[in-house]
């Protein structure tokens, strides 16, 4: 119980700080918009062409973005002394990181959103039909991408180049969310859409075995 | 250091013996030829690759718990010499996969989850020129490899079943797939010699690390007097 109205004000102290600069959102959205645009020009967007290549395309621009966004996470923290008081305050420090993967899922999930229909658009494809289900594996998604992604910007945020840092670490270990939440896009992009449901379990495994490793392991990645 | 010169020439003679029996001893495929044989090279490695991960997945864990020097010298000892048989192994397989399938590459679900790995590891190996307290570095690059590790499998589960155009896998691929007993026999020598060159370059690279280790502290201790 401790556990979890710790983690509660966590996360609103996270939200806090975001929605009172807003910076992160704004410049991950910006960011995503850039690649989805500039991406256009690596072939011919026409309507066919997009149910192939547009959801690969849309989750690589969603983790290069996410390797971008999740830098400040615990960068934060260290540059202003407050990792020391925040494992003070809270009697398990799994709450710092659920706190800290929760915003991290929302604010993926909000720029997300906030990028489909302009993708949409821009590549032709309707998405209006298979709103719930691309709701569910942009979720699925995000979570595992927030996941293994705050774990290692703890680590990144102690290292130089840590702005290199992060991306090289993350992206391989993601290779596994990108390959299985662009096969279920696939499938509901396509002309007759159909929702791939071992593509679903395999992200919800993909989520909980590093949540597991997270509860794990995830303490000792705050030592001082 | 004798014991070591020992252990070495011993290790010479068995990867000598291993490739006498792979390239001369080993009968010729039927249908591919004599470009098989670079087969006995390529797998062994791979499974020695694998071998030395596992080795620095243990030792991580180990570090992990413990916070002995040794287990971090071990793991970045093992993960050296475990990228370095992936190494071979990503060359090698294109050597023999152009003459056999007109291609030099496919992003098949081993060909790219090797790929994967070597990446991961790699990284590990940047990551820990990047950090610069040594008990840091060591806590960091051990709980990277643990999840390292833990990614593997999940690379090869999501490639092997959304991306794979590949042919069978000839050793435990289902039905269909085999190999002649005196193949299989070579085979087994092959990775047996490769795991005591693993072992014996494992060694030498961890001897290295905990002199570098010792040199550490000392020059600490220096600075702080």
């Amino acid at each position: 119980m401790r556990l979890l109205s710790n983690t509660a004000t966590l996360f609103g102290k996270e939200l806090r700080t975001e929605f009172r600069s807003r910076e992160l959102l704004t410049t991950t959205i910006v960011f995503i918009l850039i690649v989805i645009v500039l991406f256009s020009f690596t072939f011919d967007p026409t309507a066919s062409e997009s149910r192939r290549f547009g959801p690969g395309l849309l989750w690589l621009a969603f983790l290069f973005a996410a390797s971008l966004m999740l830098q400040p996470c615990f960068l934060r923290e260290q540059t202003n002394d407050t990792l020391a008081a925040l494992r003070l305050a809270v009697s398990d420090p799994f709450a710092i990181f659920l706190a800290k993967l929760a915003a991290n899922t929302l604010f993926l999930l909000f720029t997300e959103l906030v990028m489909l229909p302009v993708f949409a658009i821009l590549y032709n494809v309707p998405i209006l039909g298979v709103f719930p289900q691309l709701l569910l594996v942009f979720f699925l998604g995000s979570l595992g991408v927030s996941v293994s992604g705050t774990a290692l910007s703890a680590i990144s945020a102690q290292a130089r180049m840590r702005e290199m840092l992060l991306p090289l670490l993350l992206l391989p270990m993601l290779t596994p969310v990108l390959v299985a939440s662009a096969q279920v896009t696939v499938g509901l992009l396509n002309r007759s859409p159909f929702v791939e449901w071992k593509g679903i379990g395999f992200l919800v495994v993909f989520d909980v075995v590093f949540l597991t490793a997270l509860w794990l392991f995830g303490e000792y990645l705050l030592e001082e | 250091m004798k014991r070591y010169a020992f252990c070495g020439t011993l290790v010479v003679l068995l990867v000598s013996a291993a490739a006498y029996c792979s390239l001369l001893l080993a009968p010729t495929e039927s249908t591919m030829g004599s470009i098989q044989r670079i087969f006995y090279l390529h797998v062994s490695s791979a499974w020695t690759g694998l071998t030395s991960f596992f080795v620095a997945f243990l030792a991580n864990i180990m570090y992990v718990y413990r916070r002995e020097p040794r287990w971090d010298w071990l793991g970045t000892s093992a993960v050296e010499v475990g990228v370095v048989f992936t190494s071979v192994v990503l060359v090698t397989g294109p050597i023999w996969a152009h003459p056999v399938w007109g291609i030099w590459w496919t992003w098949d679900a081993r060909l790219t989850s090797t790929f994967i790995l070597w990446l991961l590891y790699i990284s590990y190996l940047l990551l820990r020129t990047l950090v610069e307290e040594p008990e840091r570095k060591a806590l960091f690059s051990a709980l990277f490899g643990i999840f390292a590790f833990i990614d593997v499998p999940l690379v090869f589960g999501s490639i092997r079943w959304w991306r794979t155009q590949h042919p069978q896998p000839v050793v435990m691929g289902g039905s269909g797939s085999g190999l002649n007993p005196v193949m299989w026999k070579v085979l087994f020598f092959s990775w047996f010699a490769m795991v005591t060159l693993m072992i014996l370059l494992t060694w030498s690279r961890y001897r290295l690390e905990a002199m570098r280790g010792d040199l550490d502290t000392v020059r600490r201790e220096a600075e702080v007097s």
